[in-house]
């Protein structure tokens, strides 16, 4: 039996590393796998918390979640794609103009 | 310290090590990769916590379809790394600090504050009984079925805007 708490700090660990990621990368595309990281890791505390209280309503939030982030990573590569298009870069202290 | 919990903790060191190699590594193809493998140990806790169909789904949707994305985007720009330029000094360093704050803040409000705090459920009742898939399937399709039609419509739409935004566009004549 492995208390909820040792999930949970594995999630909040995973999560911090995302958000050193997005803060300190400077790559378009490594920025967005650290947001992927990031709902990783609400996942993971999500399906613990499920898991003790078993119940199945957090298992579907995250069968929902894994939904939104293929959406959104479908358009958030279409976006980086046209905006190396138009800088040809993908570094994110380039884009610093409003216009395209 | 039972066998379970040697398993917990030499995955959650996987987590946490290819979860490093993905920022540390200055090659985006290097970051890709060690993140499919951290998606792939998370699968794993999942299956650990009686959550089979989410595992699946991780390895599929995650490991499997948006990483092989991310995979093509950063071949076709060919944007594996960077060219040095100017950073601020400071910035590393404050990232750092703040990203332990935080991580310590949510560890104590979650242990402190959260009303759960029992043990999570050992694998081997719940992993291998198809109880979960069926109740799954069925809260799915009627307690949460108009999120789930909502979901098609999301998908729908964020595939015709992303054809939209690469679309090249035409002149007019």
């Amino acid at each position: 039996m492995i208390p909820i708490n040792y999930y949970i700090i594995l999630s909040a660990i995973l999560f911090s590393m995302g958000v050193v990621g997005v803060l300190v990368r400077r790559n378009a595309l490594i920025i967005f796998m650290s947001i992927e990281l990031m709902l990783n890791a609400a996942n993971l505390a999500i399906v613990a918390f499920s898991s003790v209280l078993q119940s199945f309503s957090g298992q579907i939030f995250v069968f929902f979640v894994i939904a939104v982030a293929a959406a959104e990573v479908a358009v958030g590569l279409a976006l980086i794609v046209e905006i190396f298009k138009s800088k040809r870069s993908i570094d994110v202290d380039q884009m610093s103009s409003l216009k395209g | 310290m039972t066998l379970e919990l040697i398993f917990f903790l030499v995955l959650s060191l996987t987590a946490i090590a290819t979860a490093l190699g993905m920022l540390l590594s200055r090659n985006a193809i290097y970051s890709a990769l060690f993140l499919v493998l951290n998606f792939t140990t998370v699968a794993v806790f999942y299956l650990l916590l009686g959550a089979p169909f989410i595992a699946m789904a991780q390895v599929t949707v995650y490991a499997g379809a948006i990483m092989v994305l991310f995979l093509f985007v950063i071949m076709l720009l060919g944007a594996e790394s960077l060219p040095k330029a100017e950073v601020l000094p400071w910035q590393k360093p404050l990232a750092i600090t703040l990203a332990v704050l935080l991580a310590g803040e949510a560890v104590f409000l979650l242990i402190t504050r959260a009303r759960p705090t029992g043990n999570v459920v050992s694998p081997d009742v719940a992993v291998n009984t198809v109880t979960n898939l069926r109740a799954l399937g069925e809260a799915l399709f009627s307690q949460y079925l108009l999120p789930f039609e909502v979901t098609s419509i999301l998908l729908l739409v964020a595939m015709v805007g992303a054809i939209v935004l690469v679309r090249k566009e035409k002149r007019v004549p």
